[in-house]
């Protein structure tokens, strides 16, 4: 794949390395898959298999009814829609018809719509999670509690994600953050494939040893947020001040919190990075990915939503084909 | 086909002046007709918003109990730039029953809040409307009824600490689930609601 | 031309949405229900019959170059009279679908089927297109109202359906009405290029 990234179109694409890096990109993902069933237990693991066999139902109806195709069911990008989708949304009961809907609006909407993969301008996974946040805010928003789900149960006791507390700005936020090792371990409330960094960051190292991806996206979008809201904390860090004889939060979050809470790290490895909608140049990726960084920390500071990420690599997504005209390969391989 | 009239300056003079003039009469004579079905609609409006404030309904949509009055003295607040209307309520022989105040907060989550509450003598809320809210339907939007009687965030037969704020806020209102920003502006503007019917009350 | 012939082409063959993608303004924003789109098909529906009948009768005597000014000079006043009866005789539906009454003044169907058709034919054959070329309007309306308002709210014409539970908002913010749009005008002109096909 790295041959792609740096060469020149036109590019021969064969079957084969489709499958190759789509099967590679899930092996990544499985790190990740298995500490969100540690921690939220077997309805993870529920939801991500009825997410993945959805996608790659409706991949195979549509292809064969409406597309009239053969089908490409078995190129594995299905799955990584499938897991990538599910990593996306609560652990909770009520995911897992929900769900369903998303697998339907991603590959649907984000994918076949537009002639199947390598067409799509926009990650069909997260096409169907936004379309999920807007069309069913309450049972995206609500959280289960990680130190009350039991193993095989589907409790579903809420509890807040740290970006959620610290959007509504209640005062006693600040005093119930996760410590940031809890962040990078996963011992926080969140969407379930973006509780730990380490198994994000283990997956990736896998995509990038196997030159699946390059590091430029990754780094530049989680550099840049970090570099932004550092600048933001500097200048007026967060703390409790009374507004209106009320104790508020005010000021910005420090980085560290910034980048290891939400799904920038799930959104920065797996999801920016998807080739398809990614442009192909070197500079062209770090463009990408500074915008994406950019926007994600706008979108949680002055935004509606606590969490941006989602917003800002769709939005980013949509600029492509502007940046690779600007950022055109290198014709001649180095 | 009939012949056509050629485009000569006087030719289309004509025929534009001639088209105005009817097309002036025509809407002459409509609004002559509207006006005052108009009139009485806005009117009914104000009305109808100000009884439901002032009265219980149950599911059904009966009323179980209401403020009685007589009269409805119209006082307008200007506070901070905004006009504040306190519709304060009399009995026959001239004695305070309640009031419906129209309030509105700038910081909904879509935009402008407008609300009209009821509150009976004592100064408890006794009922509410929205009247324009540009909130996310199914979220904010909830707010019409969330906070009425026997609602998740009763604010009309349950005691509340004043100002009345959200729990995340210190306060004990519970806020419509996932719309803190909308259950914050609303109950901005009914704090300032009160605020505002007991200066013009102390007055 | 045959009445047929007009008729066909109002509701199918040059419907106004699905085929023409015309006034995709009022389309998109008044759709949230299925009564909303009917209302506001129905009040665009009028105006098209009267300025159609009224450009009819005047055509010979407005001049060729002033014939812009006035269709819209006589289009406006039929929205206004619309805009007016709105207000006095049904309030709450005049403010649901507020601004785009007024709007209808500049819908490209109304002043396009003025200078395509009214300004070029008979009086009945005038009336009869600007009626059928209003309800294609409405019942593109309608369908694109209730399929939303289905997937949006689970209601049927404010009836509940799912009992209670919230449906797919998205299908009922403005993001949900292009998907919906999108979808059903690829529906609607495959069933349409089918039909062609086997005729």
């Amino acid at each position: 794949m790295n041959l792609l990234n740096i060469s020149g179109s036109p590019h021969v694409h064969s079957d084969e390395s489709t499958k190759k890096i789509m099967w590679r990109v899930n092996m990544a993902l499985i790190p990740a898959l298995l500490v969100a069933i540690a921690y939220f237990g077997i309805s993870a693991l529920l939801i991500s298999v009825i997410s993945v066999l959805s996608c790659m139902l409706f991949q195979w109806l549509i292809e064969k009814y409406i597309l009239k195709v053969p089908s490409t069911v078995c190129d594995g990008s299905a799955i990584v829609t499938g897991l990538l989708l599910a990593f996306n949304v609560p652990a909770t009961a009520s995911m897992m018809w929900i769900v369903v809907i998303g697998a339907l609006v991603a590959i649907g909407v984000g994918k076949m719509a537009f002639g199947g993969l390598g067409k799509n301008p926009f990650n069909p996974a997260l096409v169907g999670r936004v379309f999920l946040l807007i069309s069913f805010p309450v049972q995206m928003t609500t959280w289960p509690d990680i130190s009350k789900v039991q193993f095989f149960g589907l409790d579903t006791v809420t509890g807040p994600t740290p970006l959620g507390m610290l959007k509504e700005r209640g005062a006693e936020a600040l005093d119930n953050l996760p410590e940031v090792w809890d962040m990078f371990l996963g011992g926080i409330g969140g969407s379930f494939g973006e509780v730990s960094a380490l198994a994000i960051l283990l997956g990736t190292a896998f995509l990038l040893w196997k030159k699946v991806i390059s590091w430029h996206i990754p780094v530049a979008f989680i550099g840049t947020a970090a570099i932004f809201s550092c600048i933001l904390w500097l200048v007026n860090p967060i703390h409790v001040e009374a507004v209106d004889g009320v104790n508020q939060l005010v000021g910005y979050i420090d980085p560290l919190t910034t980048i290891l809470t939400g799904g920038i790290m799930l959104g920065a490895c797996f999801m920016a990075t998807d080739m398809v909608t990614s442009p192909m140049a070197k500079s062209g990726q770090l463009i990408f990915g500074v915008g994406c960084g950019l926007l994600t920390v706008i979108i949680r500071t002055w935004g509606a939503y606590p969490e941006g990420v989602s917003f800002a690599i769709l939005l980013m997504n949509s600029v492509t084909p502007l940046i690779n005209r600007w950022c055109k390969p290198q014709r001649f391989a180095c | 086909m009939a012949k056509k009239a050629q485009s000569t300056l006087v030719n289309m003079l004509l025929s534009l002046t001639a088209i105005a003039l009817v097309a002036a009469a025509a809407l002459a004579l409509m609004n002559a007709v509207t006006e005052e079905p108009i009139q009485v609609a806005k009117e009914n409006k104000v009305k109808k918003a100000i009884a439901d404030v002032l009265q219980q309904v149950d599911e059904n949509g009966q009323v179980t109990e209401s403020i009685k009055y007589e009269t409805l003295k119209d006082t307008a607040v200007d506070v901070n730039g905004e006009s504040v209307v306190c519709h304060i309520a009399y009995t026959a022989d001239g004695e305070y029953a309640g009031a419906a105040v129209e309030t509105s907060d700038p910081n909904g989550f879509g935009g402008p809040l407008k609300v009209m509450v009821g509150f009976d003598k004592d100064g408890n809320v006794y009922g509410y409307s929205i009247l324009e809210s540009n909130e996310t339907p199914g979220l904010g939007a909830k707010a019409g009824d969330w906070f009425v009687k026997g609602g998740k965030g009763d604010i009309v037969s349950v005691e509340h600490a004043r100002p009345l704020t959200v729990k995340k806020d210190g306060g004990d209102v519970d806020a419509i689930t996932g719309s803190t920003i909308t259950s914050r502006a609303f109950l901005r503007s009914v704090n300032k609601a009160y605020t505002n019917l007991q200066s013009v009350l102390n007055k | 031309m045959k009445a047929k012939d007009i008729i066909k082409n109002g509701l199918i063959k040059e419907n106004p949405t699905w085929v023409l993608i015309l006034g995709m303004c009022p389309t998109l924003a008044t759709t949230t229900s299925a009564i909303n789109g009917m209302m506001m098909g129905l009040a665009t529906t009028f105006v098209l019959l009267m300025s159609n009948i009224v450009i009819s009768l005047l055509k010979s005597v407005i001049p060729d170059k002033v014939r812009i000014p006035a269709f819209i000079v006589i289009i406006a006043t039929f929205v206004t009279i619309v805009q007016m009866v709105m207000q006095a005789f049904m309030p709450d539906m005049y403010e649901t679908l507020g601004l785009f009454i007024p709007l209808i003044v500049v819908n490209c169907i109304v002043l396009g089927r003025a200078e395509a058709f009214a300004s070029k034919n008979s009086v009945g054959h005038s009336a009869l297109d600007g009626l059928f070329m209003g309800l294609g309007f409405t019942w593109a309306l309608t369908l694109l109202g209730m399929v939303r308002e289905l997937l949006g709210t689970g209601c049927f014409f404010g009836i509940s359906l799912i009992g209670g539970a919230d449906g797919m908002l998205l299908m009922i913010l403005p993001a949900g009405g292009f998907l919906c749009l999108g979808f059903l005008m690829a529906l609607i002109n495959h069933l349409r290029s089918r039909n062609v096909k086997k005729a």
